[in-house]
């Protein structure tokens, strides 16, 4: 037992000697200068040297076909534009959050941002340990509690839902429409209800009943419930199902070109994925606003404190895909565009939520 | 035969860090720039070596768990479900219960390790009563208690809204050091003259790195001096003979594996109530117990072993986070890493479980042909 006790020790000796002797090495060997100094100088000369920004995913990676890729693609596009330097990390756990959040504060970066609502409290509580630091979170808003040093970037959703849920009213034959959501809170609320609203606006129009099948999938990451939902709302009647469900979209839109029925995108445009089944996509750009943020940063602007949020008004933020002409006829897509103008002039206000929803409703009849 | 063993572990060590070089080579990156920025990523700082310690505090005790089932002659696969078990019913422990501090984490420890080693108990009956292959029951059980997580994270009262997770624990219930301390204005002032305690503190660090040791010494204790541990080893050994020697196998499997669940439990209940404080939804399972079932074998199944096995998982996990902002390096690579040196552990185990298993097939026979 004593030997096994001895070994024991040695292996920790020795795993620690080992680490000892490269670790003296390797400074000697590296020209670089140590990440400290990088961001005592980038805080020195902020001229000269070019902004470093990065960003920190949640598990899904910067790979992920959606979210974060956007994200990643916004960033790459500001540092081909704005000549700044960027990077990411990817979070293989949630615990991985914080400790991320130190990893690109510890790099030198002039502004870190977290991609998602879930990494809501990590980029709080990084922003209030560390007040010289600038931070930004996409999908989130601290309402009056932003610190000074945190900028959320929220999205109108509920704004291309109704043009996307128009363009639904206008063309379902059955009169029976389907929404899949992710996760119920203010984020999908914003599409689930902005969509139905615009369903109704159009069979308002037809002078017709149309009927929204709705669900939730609670998960965005579930392929097969997204897939399996879906084709039981076809089987109920439905013939276009709109989804805000991250990856779970992925399962719709298998199942909407098995049943050879409609699927309507969300976040990107959705239409590579099955060119014949998906009609249109609602599109909420995170690398617009994303590059936007950056772009603000460069030129000494950064809204610190306050939440940007991006409506159809400013600039293609959010949008229906550019590819929706393929299948929506001319003149919905004309209609569309009226549409899009009364939201943007205020004469339509789209419910983001049950609250107004109703109201809308009711202002509706 | 021992030192054989320990010589094997470095050597794979070794061997795995050459091919992450390797790799990091072929991929363009200079090795020797790389496992710098991960040494000086890991030690570097006070603050980044309490990550370290951090993030391997639970491989630690879901790396005991593997190991201890692995003695009675038992797979726990299922460390990953009683990581996810434990945790959930520490997080419902920690926000509905209102206890005074203290009492409160060890209640919630408590039913989480409970919790845990029912979750782990079930398999060790299922193997028990019916004989059904502890691997595929415990692998099941993760999947379970996986969904079983998110069905109790979507409750109600239960789910935070906005959150894909649940409330947070109640202050009380946490087992960080100096938690509300460090924030407080008293606190704050005291370490902002201090920086080296200001680093080591600012990571959520917690109670859970030393109940990991105690457990360790604690389970290496049970296996090596007690009644009960002669007992497990016996079955795990030859479980005929152990049989024959009088032995209850059937109370030992299931208490071999309710054991090991509490040990996993034990592992999500310290998570929870040191860092995360919240069980979150999941989507896949996040590791603690696969990691551990790669800790245990670095550790060649000691239970102290587990502790300089898992903290090197963990700073290798840790210090390779810091590649891609640094040099642009892939995280993945330092999972080759860390799977060619568990590749290298493996295969003396895998030749010394052939000869093991030519040992056991020649003492059946012999039954056999009674």
């Amino acid at each position: 037992m004593k030997k096994r006790l001895l070994a024991l020790l040695l292996i920790g000796i020795l795993v620690f000697t080992v680490v000892g002797c490269s670790k003296s090495e390797t400074p000697a060997d590296t020209d670089e200068p140590t990440e400290v100094d990088d961001s005592g100088e980038a805080e020195d000369t902020p001229a000269e040297e070019p902004l470093k920004i990065a960003m920190v995913t949640d598990e899904g990676g910067v790979h992920d076909q959606s979210f974060n890729q956007s994200a990643w693609e916004g960033l790459q596009q500001a540092e081909e534009d704005l000549g700044v330097k960027v990077d990411y990390v990817e979070s293989q756990q949630d615990a991985d959050f914080a400790p991320n959040f130190e990893t690109l504060l510890d790099a030198g970066n002039d502004l870190i941002w977290g991609i998602g609502f879930k990494l809501s409290d990590a980029v709080r509580d990084a922003a209030e340990a560390n007040p010289d630091q600038k931070y930004a979170i996409i999908d989130f808003s601290y309402g009056d509690e932003t610190p000074d040093n945190v900028v959320g970037v929220v999205f109108k959703a509920e704004q291309p839902s109704f043009l996307v849920g128009y363009i639904a009213g206008k063309m379902t034959e059955t009169n029976t429409i389907g929404f899949i959501g992710g996760i119920a809170g203010d984020v999908i609320w914003g599409f689930d209800y902005g969509f139905q609203a615009g369903v109704q606006y159009a069979a308002k129009e037809l002078g017709k009943e149309i009927k929204v099948l709705n669900q939730y999938a609670e998960s965005f990451s579930d392929v097969a419930k997204g897939k399996a939902i879906a084709t039981q709302m076809y089987q109920q009647g439905a013939d276009i199902v709109f989804h805000a469900a991250g990856d779970v979209g992925t399962g719709v839109i298998e199942a909407a070109k098995e049943q050879d029925k409609w699927a309507i995108g969300v976040d990107r445009d959705q239409n590579y994925l099955a060119p014949d089944n998906v009609l249109t996509s609602a599109m909420k750009r995170v690398d617009v606003g994303i590059y936007n943020i950056v772009k603000d940063l460069t030129e000494g602007k950064f809204p610190g404190g306050e939440t940007i949020v991006y409506g159809l008004a400013d600039g293609g933020a959010v949008d229906i895909a550019p590819t929706s002409d393929k299948h929506v006829p001319k003149e919905i897509l004309d209609e569309v565009e009226e549409l899009k103008q009364m939201i943007i002039d205020g004469e339509i206000d789209v419910p983001f939520n049950e609250e107004t929803y109703i109201e809308y409703i009711k202002a509706l009849e | 035969m021992k030192q054989n063993r320990f010589v094997i572990t470095v050597i794979s060590i070794i061997l795995g860090l050459i091919v992450g070089a390797i790799v990091l080579s072929i991929a363009g990156y200079n090795p020797r720039v790389a496992y710098g920025v991960m040494l000086r990523g890991v030690f570097s700082n006070p603050k980044y070596i309490s990550w370290t310690i951090i993030r391997s505090t639970p491989l630690i005790l879901t790396g005991i768990s593997v190991a201890f089932a692995f003695k009675t002659g038992l797979f726990n696969i299922g460390a990953e479900g009683q990581f996810i078990i434990g945790s959930l019913v520490a997080t419902l422990v920690g926000y509905f219960f209102h206890l005074p501090p203290i009492i409160h984490p060890i209640v919630a420890i408590l039913a989480g390790c409970f919790a845990g080693a029912i979750w782990g108990g079930i398999a060790g009956l299922l193997k028990s009563k019916f004989g059904i292959n502890e691997v595929i029951t415990t692998i099941m059980l993760n999947w379970t208690a996986l969904y079983f997580s998110n069905f109790v994270v979507f409750w109600e009262p239960f789910k935070r809204l906005n959150r894909d997770a649940s409330e947070r624990i109640l202050d009380t219930a946490s087992i960080q050091i100096l938690g509300q301390w460090k924030t407080s204005e008293a606190g704050k002032a005291f370490l902002k003259s201090n920086s080296f305690l200001r680093d080591l503190l600012n990571p959520p660090v917690n109670f859970g790195f030393i109940i990991a040791i105690l457990v360790a010494i604690l389970i290496w204790h049970i296996l090596k001096n007690t009644t009960l541990g002669y007992q497990l080893r016996a079955v795990g050994y030859n479980r005929d003979a152990a049989e024959y020697g009088g032995i209850n196998i059937n109370r030992n499997i299931i208490l071999s594996m309710a054991i090991a669940g509490a040990i996993s439990g034990l592992a999500g209940a310290t998570q929870v109530l040191g860092v995360s404080k919240e069980t979150a939804i999941l989507a896949t399972m996040e590791g603690y117990g696969f990691d551990g079932i790669a800790v245990s074998l670095i550790a060649a199944s000691n239970p102290l072993g587990c502790i300089p096995a898992a903290l090197l998982f963990g700073g290798l996990k840790y210090g390779g986070s810091k590649l891609q902002p640094t040099i642009g390096a892939p995280i993945e690579v330092i999972n080759i890493t860390i799977g060619v040196i568990i590749l290298f552990v493996a295969m003396p185990k895998l030749i010394e479980l052939i000869i093991s298993m030519k040992g056991r097939k020649r003492g059946v026979k012999i039954e056999d042909s009674k």
